[in-house]
């Protein structure tokens, strides 16, 4: 039987693997936006699990939404990284310190 | 569906469309007519969306849209102040993005939708009109800061802005998802009453709490969760640096009003205990840090940090006397700030950043008028009377000692005193320093339009002095019929 | 008073503890024996032609950008079509606002030459 914090945990297992992948990480920039779509699946399951257990349809709307944002953001990632692809010729974490102080 | 729905959003409504059209006919417009049509329609259309939001504006809350949105005095006087000073941004940016190229179509549309996000943000009476205004504003942002696509530091700046900003959006998301978990409700007005309702352990609630608040802060600069804010303001272009460190605080202010104050209101003992750490620990690093700057825009962004862990302290007090004061501090914050990088923009020109502290030298020799500007506008941010920063400081300090806290208000007037320190500064470089001979000075040379608002906004931070008490009644009668 | 915070200060601990464990353990516990069979790429049994870590253009990306973009608002069609009866009117003029505001987008990419591949 799958209870509603069998959800919770994997949720929180999730977000917490993301954050950590965002900060561990210090090879690939491509890595840490992966993480970061991690991050929001995470929340997801946690809106679908409450959604279902609540018998409330409002967590599951929510969701749409954090979906289709997360494409944006998805998409102005990518698009910084290619402009800074070109600027630097580098997507390596540790290349990331011009600005300092 | 009723019309009042549609006024309560009428100027996002507007705004939103304008920015399209903007940005289709920007592609359709010969080159030579572009940035004219661009900046005026922009304007016109910023115009329009404060005048809607005055016009239809309600004392009590009006709720729209099935109450994902709200309309009362507090999101009416913001969202007046966000059409505002994205309006100054736009005059006072325009020399500047100019000389390099960024001022085009892209530029305005950007800037509108992030005023139609900042605008959302402050009408939310639902976390996902609150979350979705949140990432409107935050797109628009990281690209704005990335709008410069040959400087490594903005792209450099930009990856960083958007790596921290989505993993803020996400920590807050997780915890709404929690606070959704707990109340089964997701409207902001409901979530006071039901969350203390809830039996049990208080755990899940205290970490939803602090999820929240930790995204909030993220947002908005504050200490421990603020190392974006120097890279940022230092990276990007100047006309994009303005922006962002403006009209956006209106809004964090009007979330962490709504979410908090209003949302959470049944767990103010939690947070202000919470908040009170913060806002000190925000004052003294950046208050501290700030010392050590060799580049104003730097300076500016710790000088931010500080501000915010100011206007923490009003919110921290929880109540209506406190709210009120920490709203007129980010007004006068806004205006003060909008002043100071309009100064550094009008002294840009094209190869020229006027971005270091040394470049300063002297200004008052070769460019009187603008070291004078830049003076009142120094001694605003440091506090120092009369100028309108002071009041902003002694009325949430007020706040505070009423609060029963007076040694937090010690600790806040040291430290602000350590503060004056680098806003002088600029002051002692301008006036007393010799002038910069080892590269060449700077030059002021501002459009017509926006050397004219520059004096206007020099000269507001004392001449407003008489007046600026009407701006604290306004704001105390807003917040009063939210609680 | 700050003891309540214990039990966050624990989960941050566990969450975190539980996020670097599992993937040093990833790491250390899965077993490590190599050889050339495995580590050669897998192509229909024939010999590698090339190196399978090949580069994609940049192009793809773009488009992929603008693909995923347009794709996900897909997704708000869906309930729309199906709740069409009971929102009436006013659901339906509001996703057409919407879609114009796509189109405006859509209108924007194409004229910029985000679409042309050459």
């Amino acid at each position: 039987m799958i209870t509603l914090s069998h959800y919770l945990v994997l949720g929180a297992i999730l977000f917490a693997l993301s954050v950590v992948g965002i900060f561990l990480n210090r090879k690939n920039l491509v890595i840490i936006l992966m993480a970061i779509e991690l991050l929001l699946l995470a929340v997801n399951m946690n809106f679908i699990a409450f959604s279902y257990y609540l018998d409330d349809l409002a967590g599951q709307v929510f969701v749409f939404f954090i979906l289709t944002v997360a494409a944006a953001e998805a998409a102005i990632g990518l698009a910084i990284l290619i402009v800074l692809f070109r600027n630097r010729r580098s997507i390596n974490v540790q290349d990331l310190d011009q600005l300092s102080g | 569906m009723t019309n009042q729905d549609i006024l309560v959003v009428l100027p996002e409504i507007v705004i939103a469309l304008m920015a399209c059209f903007i940005l289709v006919l920007d592609l359709y417009l010969p080159a030579t007519k572009k940035k004219k049509f661009g900046y005026g329609l922009s304007l016109v259309t910023l115009m329009v969306g404060a005048g809607l939001s005055i016009v239809y504006s309600e004392p009590a809350p009006v709720y729209g849209l099935n109450g994902l949105v709200l309309m009362d005095s507090l999101s009416a006087i913001l969202k007046v102040g966000i059409c505002i000073s994205t309006g100054f941004v736009l005059v006072y940016s325009r020399g500047y993005a100019d000389a390099r190229g960024l001022w085009k179509g892209e530029f305005f549309a950007l800037a509108l939708f992030g005023v139609v996000g900042m605008m959302v943000m402050t009408a939310s009476n639902h976390l996902l009109s609150l979350y979705v205004g949140l990432e409107l504003l935050a797109l628009c942002l990281y690209t704005m800061v990335a709008l410069r696509i040959d400087s490594t530091a903005a792209s450099e700046a930009a990856m960083k802005y958007f790596v921290l900003g989505a993993l803020a959006s996400g920590i807050l998301l997780y915890g709404m998802s929690l606070l959704y978990g707990l109340t089964g409700t997701l409207y902001i007005n409901e979530l006071s009453a039901s969350i203390v309702r809830h039996d049990g352990s208080t755990l899940p609630r205290t970490m939803a709490l602090i999820l929240v608040l930790v995204g909030l802060l993220f947002k908005i600069g504050a200490v421990p969760f603020h190392m974006w804010v120097p890279d940022v303001y230092e990276g990007s272009p100047t006309s994009s640096t303005v922006y962002l460190a403006t009209a956006p605080k209106l809004a964090g202010f009007a979330i962490i009003l709504r979410l908090l104050a209003d949302g959470l209101g049944s767990l103010a003992t939690e947070w202000q205990g919470m908040l009170l750490v913060v806002s000190i620990i925000s004052l003294a690093l950046g208050n501290i840090i700030a010392i050590a700057q060799s580049n104003i825009k730097r300076m500016l962004a710790y000088s931010a940090i500080a501000h915010v862990g100011f206007f923490l302290l009003g919110i921290l007090t929880g109540e209506v006397s406190g709210y009120a004061s920490a709203m007129a501090y980010i007004l006068i914050y806004a205006v003060v700030t909008l002043g100071a990088f309009g100064v550094i923009l009008a002294l840009s020109s094209k190869g020229v950043e006027a971005d270091l502290i040394e470049d300063y030298s002297g200004l008052n020799q070769s460019h009187p008028w603008a070291a004078f500007i830049m003076l009142l506008l120094m001694f605003s941010l440091a506090g120092i009377p009369p100028t309108i920063g002071f009041y902003a400081k002694l009325s949430v300090l007020q706040a505070v000692v009423n609060a029963g806290m007076t040694w937090v208000a010690v600790v806040a007037v040291v430290l602000s005193v350590i503060g004056a320190f680098y806003y002088l500064r600029i002051v002692k470089v301008m006036y007393f320093d010799d002038l910069a001979t080892s590269h060449p000075g700077l030059q002021f040379r501002p459009k017509q339009d926006a050397r004219i608002l520059l004096t206007i906004n020099g000269l507001a931070v004392v001449v407003l002095m008489p007046w600026i008490g009407k701006l604290t009644t306004l704001c105390e009668g807003a917040i009063e019929v939210l609680f | 008073m700050l003891a309540n915070y214990l039990p966050v200060l624990l989960f941050l601990i566990v969450a975190s503890g539980l996020g670097v464990v599992l993937l040093v353990a990833g790491k250390l516990l899965s077993p490590h024996r190599p050889n050339e069979q495995k580590l050669s790429p897998y192509e229909c049994g024939f010999e590698a032609f090339e190196d399978n870590r090949m580069k994609f253009d940049v192009r793809y990306y773009l488009v992929a950008i603008l693909f995923i973009i347009f794709d996900l608002e897909i997704a708000f069609l869906f309930p729309w079509a199906v709740a069409l009866d009971d929102i009436g009117i006013f659901g339906f003029l509001a996703m057409m606002i919407f879609l114009l505001v796509l189109v405006a987008g859509f209108i924007y990419e194409w004229m910029k030459g985000a679409l042309e591949w050459e």
